[in-house]
């Protein structure tokens, strides 16, 4: 016995140390990697003669919460903020929708040229974004679509990111057919399986689609940089760019303003964790 | 089921609603791919043989544009940029990322904390990120910089010094490692764990169930997130614009930024509209090569 258990604990005691080192290893790692963050909001409540004080300022003397007050000042943040809500959500709600619709065709519905189709949706995740965005613009200039929130929003309804799609159908394809063919044969038709069955047991996905769709959006900066033009209808990474071009000296401000616009996706993220790692599990693609 | 029971119009009914629900349903992305893809890339096509500056009429000019973007040195340039940054950055992030995932599926404290940690900066929106690093890697308040001097490293120019500026986007991309990695630790969980109780059973260190069965093992994933990666990487342009502006000395012009300076900033329209074919064309090109390359090394369990 004592023989027995004698290799055993020494190979314990082994792994202990090895994943000692390896937390420790990770750990240093992780703080490094998350430096540039860190740097971003300790930056943004300092006075600008911190800013550039050597060495590093970490914790700013007394956090200048006026940088925050400041930004809205130079430039309308406020009007930025309601754009982009407006638009991200108008094209979350869109997305949501079509493509639970269209998964659910794609998924469960029999139809000539389905394939065909499915295909065209797979190829179209390959495709260079910019193959398409040069004659977009040209397509939504004819329209006279430039300068509104249409070329933000209509496509979605129209569930162009085939991603969503997909998640939708891989989830579809794994639930039991059961309950849909029960409720067939007592004589429901499509529309009432879609929001009565498929769309109560869906919500795991659901979930999923809506935080990738909504920070897709929240995020989006080359359309918008495109699309919209006055000032007025600019979002907030439009407005964050202009600020680092018209206030290059000072990073304090620039870095309230990231700070700004990062932290309702963190807050999101801390309470939907759950459904990122689950939506990049399923395909693989997500975040970005 | 009762089939036999059900009589043979009805099913052909039963069929005939199914195909009118499953067009209704597909028809958000039937039009749309019809409006958003098959439509614009025959526009794109059309304009790639006009030229077209948007202030007067488009013009045909036949292969003019094609002619030109083989010669154009800055387009060629812009294409060697992407491909310099693409195979440096790739194969770092996936070695990174499986690292992590091999640390982070281990039995350790606070794991999912450690996890969320490392994919956090793929939330912060490209234009915070963006403006972040700028500073980043500022040469004289910088914190890269200060970092590298405590380990007696003297300051280096990055972001305005044409060698360094390219491997300064590298560095940047692995701060959005965090997809693959989730990607990894999810594959490495399903890995059975029979086969590494076997391999130890037999003798095997830890590096030879590392090498005999986890990379054969993940092999399917390793080349999904490469070919991902690599078309990710070969499209990126966004920072370079919102930091350098392609600068210094055209040595982030990435083929993209050309693209869209091309037509955005200079609207030559016909042209960008012809470099974005031949750059989806190159995409296409190395997709299917590595698919076709894959048979030798993804290992596909049957």
């Amino acid at each position: 016995m004592s023989e027995m258990s004698q290799p055993l604990v020494r190979h314990k005691t082994v792994q202990k140390i090895h994943l000692t080192v390896v937390q420790i290893v990770l750990t240093l790692f992780l703080i490094t990697f998350l430096l540039p963050a860190i740097w971003m909001v300790s930056s943004s409540l300092k006075a600008s003669t911190e800013v550039f004080a050597h060495p590093i300022v970490w914790i700013p003397e007394r956090p200048q919460w006026n940088n925050y007050a400041r930004i809205f000042e130079i430039l309308p943040f406020g009007r930025f903020l309601w754009n982009t809500i407006l638009v991200t959500g108008l094209a979350v709600l869109g997305t949501v929708i079509s493509s639970v619709m269209v998964g659910y065709s794609f998924a469960r519905l029999n139809w000539p040229g389905k394939n065909l189709f499915f295909g065209l949706m797979i190829s179209t995740m390959f495709l260079p974004e910019i193959v398409t965005l040069i004659p977009r613009f040209m397509i939504f200039r004819e329209l006279k679509w430039i300068d509104t929130f249409y070329p933000l929003i209509v496509p979605h309804w129209f569930a162009v990111n085939a991603v969503y799609i997909f998640l939708v159908n891989q989830f579809l394809r794994g639930l039991p057919i059961e309950l849909e063919e029960a409720a067939l044969i007592d004589g429901a038709n499509r529309f009432q399986i879609l929001t009565q069955i498929i769309i109560p047991l869906s919500k795991p996905v659901i979930a999923s689609i809506t935080v990738f769709a909504l920070l897709q959006h929240y995020n989006a900066f080359i359309e918008p940089l495109i699309f919209l033009r006055s000032m007025d209808n600019w979002t907030m990474a439009l407005g964050i760019r202009a600020l680092n071009d018209t206030n290059v000296q000072n990073w304090e401000l620039v870095f309230a303003a990231g700070t700004m616009m990062v932290a309702p996706v963190l807050l999101l993220f801390i309470f939907a964790q759950r459904y990122f790692v689950q939506g990049i599990a399923l395909t693989g693609f997500g975040g970005r | 089921m009762d089939l036999p029971l059900r009589s043979v119009p009805s099913i052909r009914r039963n069929r005939l609603r199914d195909w009118t629900a499953g067009y209704l349903f597909a028809a958000p992305f039937i039009i749309g791919f019809f409006a958003f893809y098959a439509y614009p890339m025959g526009y794109s096509l059309w304009m790639s043989f006009q030229k077209w500056d948007l202030l007067s009429p488009p013009k045909f000019i036949g292969l003019a544009n094609f002619t030109k973007l083989l010669q154009d040195p800055i387009s060629r340039l812009s294409l060697y940029n992407s491909f310099y940054y693409t195979v440096l950055a790739v194969p770092l992030q996936l070695l990174l990322a499986f690292s992590l995932a091999l640390a982070l599926t281990q039995p350790l404290r606070f794991r999912d904390l450690y996890r969320g940690g490392f994919y956090m900066p793929i939330l912060i929106p490209i234009v915070a990120s963006a403006v972040v690093w700028q500073r980043v890697f500022h040469p004289e308040y910088g914190i890269l910089n200060e970092v590298l001097g405590w380990f007696g490293i003297p300051p280096l120019k990055w972001l305005f010094d044409p060698a360094l500026a390219k491997p300064a986007f590298i560095i940047m991309s692995f701060w959005m490692i965090g997809r693959m990695m989730v990607i990894f630790i999810a594959g490495l969980g399903n890995i059975p764990v029979s086969l590494y109780e076997a391999a130890s059973l037999d003798g095997a260190g830890a590096w030879q169930r590392l090498r005999y069965i986890t990379i054969p093992m993940m092999t399917p994933l390793i080349f999904y997130n490469m070919v991902i990666a690599i078309i990710n990487s070969f499209q990126t342009f966004i920072p370079a614009q919102i930091i350098t502006q392609g600068g210094p000395e055209n040595a982030t012009l990435f083929a993209v930024l050309n693209i869209y300076r091309q037509g955005f900033e200079y609207f030559n329209m016909g042209y960008a509209a012809a470099l974005s074919w031949e750059f989806f064309v190159i995409i296409l090109g190395f997709t299917i090569a590595q698919f076709y390359m894959s048979k030798r090394w993804v290992f596909y369990e049957e």
